[in-house]
């Protein structure tokens, strides 16, 4: 995959997916303290979202920072727009607004498991690259 | 010391220094080890900015350094009357 494939790819998968993590590692298995943090916030409000492992090929994560103009990795799109990274989100994530960004307001996001929203990444990856390094 | 970037480690002194000259009228609390930062700025020119723009104006004091040398900045803003910092 060329760069500019990649970074075709990374926009689709940004402007495809309503809410979409970039982070390193797995929701399963993060690699870094913020992007478990991150992943942990977002399942704590019972957000459904997709998740894109930068680690694999450095690509992703040049290609992704050239799109958001932002350094840092985990990044979170909702809607296509970049919200934040672990400081923005846990701020957002103490104030409530996240919540409201995530449109989850009203549904059962308190954790008693007896709601409509149970926290959960999607299946596959939306973003699949092959690591050929 | 300097606070010219170099290929020695970073300092939170370095940090500080750095932002407040950076964003006019900031005013930064920075901890760190070396290679993880936490920076708490405050500053009038955040005004009317959301979070974003504001945490972009202090990532942009530092450009390609966030990541390299200084592994992790995590920053939180705050937006000063400019009379407070006078």
């Amino acid at each position: 995959m060329s760069e500019n494939e990649m970074h075709g790819a990374i926009q689709e998968a940004i402007g495809s997916n309503p809410v979409i993590l970039f982070m390193k590692g797995t929701p399963e298995a993060p690699m870094c303290g913020f992007s478990a943090r991150t992943v942990a916030m977002l399942q704590s409000v019972g957000a459904s979202f997709a998740a894109v492992d930068v680690l694999p090929d450095p690509r992703i994560r040049q290609e992704l920072s050239a799109i958001s103009n932002w350094p840092t990795i985990p990044q979170l799109f909702v809607d296509g727009d970049l919200v934040g990274g672990c400081d923005i989100v846990t701020e957002m994530y103490e104030s409530g607004e996240l919540v409201q960004a995530l449109g989850l307001e009203g549904s059962d996001a308190d954790g008693d498991g007896d709601g409509a929203s149970i926290a959960q990444a999607q299946a596959g990856p939306p973003l699949t690259i092959e690591n050929r390094l | 010391m300097s606070a010219t970037p170099g290929q020695t480690s970073a300092t939170p002194e370095e940090l500080k220094a750095r932002i407040e000259a950076g964003i006019p009228g900031a005013v930064a609390t920075v901890t760190g080890d070396g290679h993880h930062f936490s920076a708490f700025v405050s500053a009038p020119a955040f005004a009317g900015l959301g979070r974003i723009a504001q945490h972009r104006l202090v990532y942009d004091v530092f450009g390609d350094e966030v990541g390299g040398r200084i592994h992790a900045l995590s920053i939180q803003t705050r937006t000063t009357e400019p009379e407070e910092t006078r």
